[in-house]
């Protein structure tokens, strides 16, 4: 092995540990034994977590002194979700859309990049790398969409996707094929083709870059997409960043991710690896060839979502934007939170897109709360959630009234020499 | 430190290594002669060279020795390339950007933080747990450093607190992935979402607007009395940061800690065969808390450098991913602070050249910065030696 993580837990001398570890098999991956326990853990404990991330943020908003209850409903306010109750009526109503399409609009990507994470843990992978795909991705949408500008409108934007599908497809390729062949380690080649994407993106746009925009020389941006390319909006105008189709061809991917996952032989095959990669290439699967096959998918969503990003509202790409973005790690907090599945996927994404909206410049009420406050408050929510959600297994078992938290360290010896190492999630 | 290596190796492999080492010197040589003092400007002799240098890989790639030859044949071409490039550009230029006491200076001013991040991610790793979290322990260290040197009027004040929250933010990462079991990628990655959430909330609130006030007490250069003025030396070492030569330091007091003294072995007892390690009677668990505690503290001092020695001022995710070059170096180095350190210094030393070479084309320097990451994916793949994390790294231990 050459990396930094054991890509099995190794449970010495067979026994497991009494309790509800029990039921899991020895050989599974540590993405897989996370992925068992997040199902196991159902609706409620995602709902838990997210209750007391937002309890732990209210408490540092008090403690700053703030009011955490108006600024919880001031982000409310500015999700536009209140759109959704009938008795809100008049001006609040046009504005509440508005915002509505903000949160969708950034519900989009983030359903598709938690795809790409998603897929991944499904398959026993941890894919850290949507930075780095839906960096490339949008690198290569934002150069097609702005520059075959005589295209027909709906071969440029399929073009533009596809290309941009190719490009996030082929840098987490890149993690899967060393996987595969020298046995690196996801987590470590994902996290450094992150870093590489970005810097290959900051060269290329910035003042003299190779693609930065000739028409603004001291602007470090890329072209804008030409209008071919631009992704169409369907609801409130489209000056305003209205809310373009993409949010469908997200939801498409939900689809396509579900039917592949639970549908398809390559689905039952990337389950069957993810769970365990030995008793898979017993049955005569392709374990190596699968680890390729699965990054290729993962990339491939995350390049949607960029492409999504570019041809719906962003339309040019900025060094600055390419540096300071974190959806990529958004999209693990996405997938875990939304335990992995396709519907789970589509909750979070929006729980996070309308986190994101409401706390944005542009609709948070700063008479309520400082937006330049609120943003970092999004972060620190995001970080809790994240923690939270990887020990699930903590809040089951107070759930259940089980033996509290501190197993690893109360359970007393037992007479008979059974494991001592073992992964809980 | 690597007592494996002697005994194994027979005298026949010995030999070709040798043959290797010589390959990498020759490509070294090849390089370098065509920058100043020397400024050859003609190719040819350092193709000769190159050649010779890929002949030594060729001829290590026979006797058995692949790491080193492959090593050999990619530094020759390169060296033939590097040639090419600097005998067609022009004097000038090259004196501007390889100023070599300079670029010494400016590659120690980068590996720094660097460095103690490094270190961290040694202790913690060889421990048996994963810390992806460097960089938000990092950016701990990095805004409480200079609000403690603000606030308390010192800096040494400032990083005591940046070690202190970069600690607690690593107990954060110790509760969930030790004693909660969480998975220590995961765990990781909220730990750095947190972070900067937090730096960034807290330094909003409390700067707001206008930053942090430019008047701070910062860690002082030491001026080495006799170097000092002595060309080169004088130019590179003679004004360097205090905190520098800390980091320097602690390599060595890091190196004798892990591997000759009783708690060093434990430490890594614990990464390697955690059970083994329990049925001696350590606790396993406690150890594994104060590696991956001090791993944030040493990782905060880091991300301290950076605002309060070296820039003097904050400004929310300053870190930018200087915690995960960090993790390359660790990941780099084998686990090992005196390659760390080699990693450190190389990826620094990309830094710094990112810093000049805006003198021939202002946008390719970019891609320097690329490149500690590059050559991290290149030395994971194994072209440079297979590099073995601690066996227990990233499993929780459950005691019996």
């Amino acid at each position: 092995m050459s990396s930094g993580i054991p890509d099995r837990d190794i449970i010495e001398e067979g026994g497991a540990e009494p309790g509800e570890e029990e039921a899991l098999e020895a050989s599974l991956t540590s993405p897989a034994r996370l992925t068992a326990y997040l199902r196991r853990g159902g609706v409620t404990v995602p709902i838990l977590t997210t209750l007391i991330a937002f309890l732990v943020a209210g408490i540092v908003v008090l403690l700053t002194g703030h009011d955490p209850l108006s600024t919880y409903s001031a982000i409310f306010k500015g999700t536009g979700l209140n759109w959704l109750f009938p008795w809100v009526s008049g001006a609040e109503r046009t504005t509440a859309a508005l915002e509505l399409q903000q949160t969708l609009i950034q519900t989009t990507a983030l359903i598709l990049v938690g795809l790409a994470v998603a897929f991944a843990f499904r398959a026993g992978l941890f894919n850290i790398g949507g930075q780095g795909q839906y960096t490339m991705g949008a690198i290569v949408a934002v150069w097609v969409g702005s520059s075959l500008s005589g295209l027909p409108a709906f071969i440029h934007i399929v073009l533009a996707i596809a290309l941009a599908a190719l490009a996030g497809a082929a840098w987490a390729g890149i993690a899967g094929i060393l996987k595969a062949v020298a046995g690196v380690h996801e987590v470590i080649s994902t996290i450094m083709l992150n870093w590489v994407a970005i810097w290959l993106g900051v060269y290329l746009f910035q003042l003299g870059g190779p693609l930065q925009d000739p028409s603004q020389s001291s602007v470090p941006v890329s072209k804008t997409v030409a209008a071919s390319a631009k992704l169409p909006v369907f609801w409130g105008p489209a000056a305003l960043q209205g809310l373009d189709i993409g949010i469908f061809i997200a939801l498409a991917c939900v689809v396509v991710f579900a039917i592949i996952i639970n549908r398809t032989r390559l689905g039952y095959e990337i389950r069957a690896v993810g769970f365990n990669p030995d008793a898979a290439s017993y049955a005569g699967m392709n374990v190596r060839r699968n680890y390729v096959r699965v990054m290729l998918i993962c990339g491939a969503f995350a390049g949607v979502a960029a492409a999504m990003d570019i041809l719906g509202w962003k339309f040019s790409l900025f060094t600055n934007d390419i540096q300071l973005s974190q959806i990529g790690f958004l999209g693990i907090a996405v997938a875990l939170l939304g335990r992995n599945t396709a519907g789970g996927v589509v909750a979070a994404a929006l729980l996070f897109g309308a986190l994101l909206t409401g706390t944005s410049q542009r609709n948070l009420d700063p008479t309520v709360f400082d937006p330049n406050l609120a943003q970092y408050l999004t972060f620190m929510i995001q970080g809790l959630v994240v923690l939270l959600v990887s020990t699930d297994v903590i809040a089951l078992r107070v759930l259940r009234g089980g033996r509290g938290i501190a197993v690893g360290l109360r359970r007393p010896r037992g007479p008979k020499p059974t494991s001592t190492e073992e992964s809980a999630t | 430190m690597s007592a494996g290596t002697i005994a194994a190796a027979p005298s026949r492999a010995v030999s070709a290594k040798h043959v290797g080492i010589a390959g990498v010197a020759l490509a070294a040589i090849a390089w370098f002669i065509t920058l100043p003092p020397f400024l050859v400007r003609t190719p040819v002799p350092s193709v000769i060279l190159g050649l010779a240098a890929m002949l030594a890989g060729a001829l290590a790639l026979q006797a058995g020795e692949t790491r080193l030859g492959w090593v050999d044949l990619v530094l020759g071409t390169l060296a033939i390339a590097g040639a090419f490039a600097s005998s067609k550009s022009g004097v000038g230029h090259l004196k501007t950007v390889f100023v070599w006491s300079a670029l010494v200076a400016a590659m120690l001013r980068y590996a720094t933080p660097l460095l103690f991040a490094a270190l961290g991610g040694i202790i913690c790793e060889r421990s048996g747990v994963i810390n992806i979290g460097l960089e938000g322990m990092m950016l701990m260290g990095c805004y409480f450093g200079i609000f403690g040197a603000d606030v308390l009027g010192s800096w040494v004040l400032g990083l005591v607190v940046a070690a202190v929250a970069g600690g607690l933010l690593a107990l954060v990462h110790a509760v969930f992935s030790i004693h909660l079991r969480a998975n220590q990628v995961v765990s990781g990655t909220g730990i750095n979402f947190l972070a900067l959430g937090i730096t960034g909330y807290f330094f909003t609130a409390h700067y707001g607007p206008n930053g942090t006030p430019t008047k701070i007490s910062t860690v002082p250069n030491v001026k080495l009395p006799l170097i000092q003025h002595v060309g080169f030396f004088g130019q590179a070492i003679g004004d360097a940061n205090l905190m520098t030569w800390l980091g320097l330091a602690l390599v060595p007091a890091l190196a004798l800690f892990l591997f000759r003294t009783r708690w060093g072995l434990r430490l890594r007892a614990v990464g390697e065969k955690p059970r083994a390690a329990d049925t001696v009677g350590l606790p396993v668990l406690r150890i594994r808390y104060l590696a991956v505690i001090a791993s944030g503290m040493f990782a905060a001092l880091g991300g301290a450098y950076l605002s309060v020695a070296f820039v003097g001022s904050f400004t929310p995710n300053m870190t930018e991913g200087k915690g995960f070059i960090a993790l390359a170096a660790v990941i780099f180095g084998r686990w090992r602070p005196g390659l760390a350190l080699v990693a450190t210094l190389l990826f620094g030393f990309s830094e710094a050249m990112a810093d000049r070479l805006p003198t021939f084309s202002g946008t390719l320097a970019t891609l320097f910065q690329a490149l500690p990451y590059v050559l991290t994916l290149v030395a994971v793949a194994g072209l440079i030696g297979a590099s073995r994390p601690p066996a227990a790294s990233g499993i929780p231990y459950v005691k019996e």
